[in-house]
């Protein structure tokens, strides 16, 4: 099945918000822009509006403009929606200006001059602050959270060797291609004015949450719409709540529809990143290279609010020790508060940090007992009936061992090895190297997440018997619309054609959950389905399900008995069988099924200008049931292309905790001449509790693409780098 | 944004005789980057040079190639003759953006911007290229190599505008151009360097560096080392050579660590053989 909007993207014909003429609910929209702190901490004296302006034609929103409390509603609310006297990081809002005229409106804000009084801001997370600069408990720390099993320091004591190390990897700007963007106008409701709100987002529901708390309204005056929605990769996970309330507060304040949408260098240096992390791993082995303890430190620089990094965290620590078995292992997390831009949500969401930490350490490891990598992976690799770190039983049926032999396999690892070795003997500046990780990822929220969430999806039966899907997550570029008409379709035994996706609106749809988690497949899609069985149900006689075309006259039929009525078919979560998991220990089934994977990374090395350039590139992925294997490849694609820019070039240069490189010029993605080429192989085990068979597939092939090129690094020139970004100028000392 | 849209050069000179303040605007491709930050630029006015069609030759002389001052990267790519007499020219023209850049992106307008990560620039400097200014009293001629004058500084007058480049023609038995830059496109260069050594006896080195100092820079000291056929068996035989050359500096996109460390052995590698004294 062809991709949906796969036609408008690629002809252009689709309208971000950017793109939207300021017609119909826009008409007489203004254009607002956020003021924002020039310093990472200390109090706001005042805020100077440049003269020269006359500011009686601007709308202004300060936080005493705010209805509800000045809070954004997330796990912690310390977030507020414009810093009330004090700010915690460069470019926190501080306050809204709107008007017509875009360009008067873009001198303006740039006349305004927040004056503060400086205090000492944390900028080092991993060093412990001074007292001068806590600002949080006795501390600074966010969360902390502890993994047990078995007895590490016994283990220790009887090693045969012990392996050290400390890994550490930087932030990460997400580049959808789409900035922020958000417009809002008001309606009339039953209940009086609605503040609708329509842009760039994953989660209408985070969204929504977040305007009934600082607004004070509930979910009947106001309306989440997702707009066409340009990539997220985690970055409009929470981020849209604080846009979203930034554009309602100046709606409400104007009595007039008010767009804001970010250029690159302030959705750049103002929103979201990757968790910068600091891994710390002790490991004790024996001869053969078999893992007997595994010691692991995990800190993740929170940024200057709580907002998503416990949950961050959380999957970092529980992905800490790979896809590994082990009897002891000890894992201590914890999330620090500094004066930077709030870290958040990022494809693999903690997972990527400490697999990089784990992989590059297996290769130290075996480079240490003078083993060859893959031997050390193959004797720790899980096998069904052993336990992760937090004892869950691996089931389902994945055999590890086979994957990696077929990874190695494909990526002509040995011909590519013994090649490369011979090639280094004699070429004068070039060196080459091959390196692989091993790796899992966990699909949908942690532990009891998802029963927290009680995700809820509905299928409309329409009166022309089409079948509208009504649900929360968002298509983002991922194809979510076109998996979810492949899925309706195959349950109803309908054709494609006659599937429709509703807009996600807060009006129309249930709360289906964050599209976050790999989980909207799995989860989400299982919903779909079970939807479409609920619809069948009600329809069918004598506890018989119809499908196809007696489902679609049995849905005509009803209409045209019960003229404007609304059919609907509806499904709640319900998790799968026998998952536990105790979230106070954590110890259980953190997850209830993970995704496999193993890449290989082939890379040259430029030993004139220290450039690294990978090759060739296998990802190997075990994600259940292939939906649409389409857009599972370029999932898998685009993702080893987003670590491939994490691993070697994103690097972020920082000035005072404010993001100096906010533009595509100076903040180094890669270009397709970057990326090589990559061979994605799927190993299909359906997953019974997945919508179509599936599992997550979104962000496990971020997680392996960066300690496998680092371990070809090594390979090709023998350099230890521990550290990524691994740019040039950060690997010449090394060679 | 005030526009004039002279028809003719001598048209232009003339706005720009009574203008001091007007700028020229061929491309846009340096002069748009970020434009709608960059709201006082908007209250300018600009000297849009397109309908000077007489600018936009690539002319061959017995003794010379010259490019008119609208003359893009994408246009030399097209000539026939370049890529065999002017390797260079065309190795850099490929590497600066992409082809969207590559076909509105002037030689003349890369010259004048006076970026010291110019790309088109080090490769005409090494073939020994000179500007032509003209201005409504005529026009003079002065070597690339002594145009600038310091960071984006120049000997060109706010009253003359470049009408032409202008290369001799002559024979190169040597010939290289490196960009180092972030990725491997759309990057800006970190350190650059572009050598040529004419056959003529005896033969004449021409080095020149980018990104290494406030301009693009030749490079003297090791042009010298060149000529003396000092023996050279490693890169850091290069160094004391660089320190005089070039004065890098650490910024966003580099360290001067690094440039000095590559452009050390850069030289190297590309030398290597080259001549017996390089081994
Ligand atoms: C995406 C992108 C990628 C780029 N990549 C590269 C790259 O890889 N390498 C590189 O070197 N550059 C690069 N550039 C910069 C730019 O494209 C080049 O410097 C180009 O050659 C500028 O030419 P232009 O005709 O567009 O100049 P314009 O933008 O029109 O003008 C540039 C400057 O020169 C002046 N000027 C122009 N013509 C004349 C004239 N005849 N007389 C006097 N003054 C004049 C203008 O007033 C202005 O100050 C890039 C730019 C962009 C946007």
């Amino acid at each position: 099945m062809h991709r949906l909007e796969g036609l408008s993207k690629l002809s252009g014909a689709e309208r971000y918000l950017d793109d939207e003429p300021l017609e119909g609910a826009l008409k007489g929209c203004l254009w607002g822009m956020t003021v924002r702190s020039p310093i990472s901490r200390g109090k706001i004296r005042r805020i100077a509006y440049g003269a020269g302006f006359d500011w009686s034609k601007f709308v202004v929103v300060e936080p005493g403009d705010i209805p509800g409390p000045n809070e954004t509603y997330l796990i912690e609310n310390d977030q507020p929606v414009l810093a009330p006297g004090y700010v915690r990081h460069m470019h926190e809002a501080v306050a809204l200006v709107a008007h017509e005229d875009r360009n008067l409106l873009r001198r303006a804000a740039a006349s305004i001059r927040v004056e503060v009084d400086a205090d000492p801001p944390a900028l080092d997370f991993r060093v412990a602050p001074r007292a001068d600069q806590i600002q949080r408990g006795s501390d600074n720390l966010i969360k902390k959270l502890q993994i047990k099993k078995g007895d590490v320091h016994a283990a220790f004591a009887n090693a045969y060797k012990i392996v050290e190390g400390e890994y550490e990897t930087g932030a990460q700007e997400h580049v959808y291609i789409e900035n922020n963007a958000m417009s809002a106008w008001i309606e009339d409701g039953p209940n009086g004015d609605v503040v609708v709100v329509r842009g760039s987002m994953q989660c209408p529901y985070y969204v929504l949450n977040a305007l009934k708390h600082a607004l004070g309204r509930d979910e009947t005056r106001v309306r989440v719409i997702q707009a066409p929605t340009g990539g997220g990769f985690g970055g409009k996970e929470d981020y849209p709540s604080t846009i979203a309330l930034h554009c309602a507060l100046l709606t409400l304040k104007a009595k007039r529809p008010v767009k804001i949408i970010y250029d690159r260098s302030e959705d750049m240096a103002a929103t979201t990143k990757r968790h910068p992390s600091l891994v710390r791993h002790k490991t004790a082995v024996d001869k053969s290279g078999k893992l007997l303890a595994q010691q692991i430190e995990v800190i993740l620089d929170g940024g200057a609010y709580v907002t998503l990094s416990p949950v961050v965290l959380s999957r970092g620590i529980i992905h800490a020790a790979g896809p590994y078995t082990c009897e002891n292992v000890l894992i201590e997390g914890k999330a620090v508060l500094t004066n930077s831009v709030p870290y958040g949500a990022f494809r693999g969401f903690g997972a990527p940090q400490t697999i990089f930490a784990c992989e590059r350490h297996m290769d130290r490891i075996a480079h240490a007992l003078g083993l060859d990598p893959i031997e050390v992976r193959r004797i720790n690799l899980l096998k069904d009936g052993q336990t992760t770190s937090t004892q869950q039983t691996i089931s389902g049926g994945t055999d590890r061992h086979a994957l990696l032999n077929e990874t190695l396999r494909v990526s002509a690892y040995d011909k590519h090895k013994r090649e490369s070795e011979a090639f280094n003997k004699t070429h004068p500046y070039l060196r080459r190297g091959i390196g692989i990780a091993t790796v899992l990822h966990g699909a949908g929220f942690t532990g009891n997440g998802e029963v927290y969430l009680n995700s809820k999806v509905d299928v409309g039966a329409r009166p022309d018997g089409k079948i509208e899907v009504l649900a929360a997550s968002t298509e983002m570029g991922q194809g979510t619309n076109t998996v979810f008409t492949r899925i309706a379709a195959d349950a109803a035994g309908y054709d494609t054609a006659d599937v429709v996706v509703g807009v996600p609106d807060t009006f129309r749809v249930p709360n289906s959950g964050p599209t976050v988690a790999s989980r909207t497949v799995m989860v989400v899609g299982k919903l779909v389905e079970r939807a479409i069985d609920d619809l069948a149900a009600q329809l069918g006689q004598n506890g018989k399900p119809l499908r196809g075309p007696s489902l679609k006259k049995a849905i005509t039929d009803w209409h045209t008995t019960n003229p404007g009525k609304e059919l609907k078919g509806r499904a709640t979560y319900t998790p799968p069988p026998n998952v536990k998991f105790d979230d106070k220990n954590y110890v259980g089934d953190a997850y209830a099924t993970f995704a496999w994977g193993a890449c290989v990374a082939h890379v040259e090395v430029d030993l004139r200008t220290a450039a690294v350039r990978v090759l060739d590139f296998t990802a190997m992925q075990d994600i259940g049931k292939v939906i649409n294997p389409v857009l599972a490849k370029g999932q898998v694609q685009g993702g080893v292309v987003q670590a491939i820019g994490w691993a070697l070039s994103e690097e972020f240069k920082f000035k005072d905790g404010g993001m100096l490189n906010n533009t595509l010029t100076n903040y180094i993605i890669p270009t397709s001449d970057d990326v090589p080429p990559i061979r994605v192989v799927f190993h299909e085990n359906p997953y019974p509790f997945g919508g179509g068979g599936a599992k997550g597939v979104g962000e496990l092939p971020m997680d392996g693409p960066a300690p496998a090129i680092l371990n070809a690094v090594a390979h090709a020139t023998g350099a230890d780098a521990r550290a990524i970004p691994l740019t040039p100028e950060h690997l010449l000392p090394l060679l | 944004m005030n526009v004039l849209l002279p028809n003719s050069l001598a048209e232009a000179c003339d706005f720009c005789a009574k203008q001091p303040d007007l700028i020229p605007l061929a491309g846009a491709t340096d002069l748009l980057v970020h434009w709608p930050l960059r709201q006082a630029e908007h209250d300018k006015t600009y000297l849009d040079l397109s309908k000077l069609q007489e600018l936009r030759t690539i002319t061959w002389s017995a003794n010379s190639l010259t490019l008119g001052a609208l003359t893009t990267y994408w246009d030399v790519l097209q000539d026939p003759r370049a890529k065999s007499d002017f390797p260079l020219l065309i190795e850099s023209a490929r590497q600066v953006g992409a082809i969207q850049i590559q076909s509105r992106g002037t030689w003349a307008g890369n010259i004048a911007n006076g970026s010291p990560a110019a790309d088109g620039v080090p490769v005409l400097m090494a073939y020994d290229a000179s500007v032509a200014l003209t201005s409504k009293s005529g026009t003079r001629s002065v070597p690339l190599h002594e145009y600038y004058t310091g960071y984006r500084k120049s000997v060109r007058r706010s009253d003359e505008l470049i009408s032409a480049i202008s290369i001799p023609l002559r024979r190169y038995d040597f010939a290289v151009f490196h960009k180092v830059g972030a990725r491997r496109a759309q990057a800006i260069t970190k350190i650059g360097l572009a050598m040529t050594r004419e056959s003529a006896k005896p033969a004449t080195w021409r080095v020149v560096a980018n990104s290494v100092a406030a301009t693009v820079k030749r490079c003297a000291a090791v042009e010298n080392l060149l000529h003396a056929g000092a023996p050279i068996r490693k890169p850091e035989d290069f160094a004391a050579a660089i320190a005089s050359d070039v004065t890098p500096i650490d910024d966003i996109r580099s360290t001067a660590d690094y440039r000095r460390t590559v452009m050390a052995r850069l030289l190297y590698h590309s030398l290597k053989g080259v001549s017996p004294a390089i081994s």
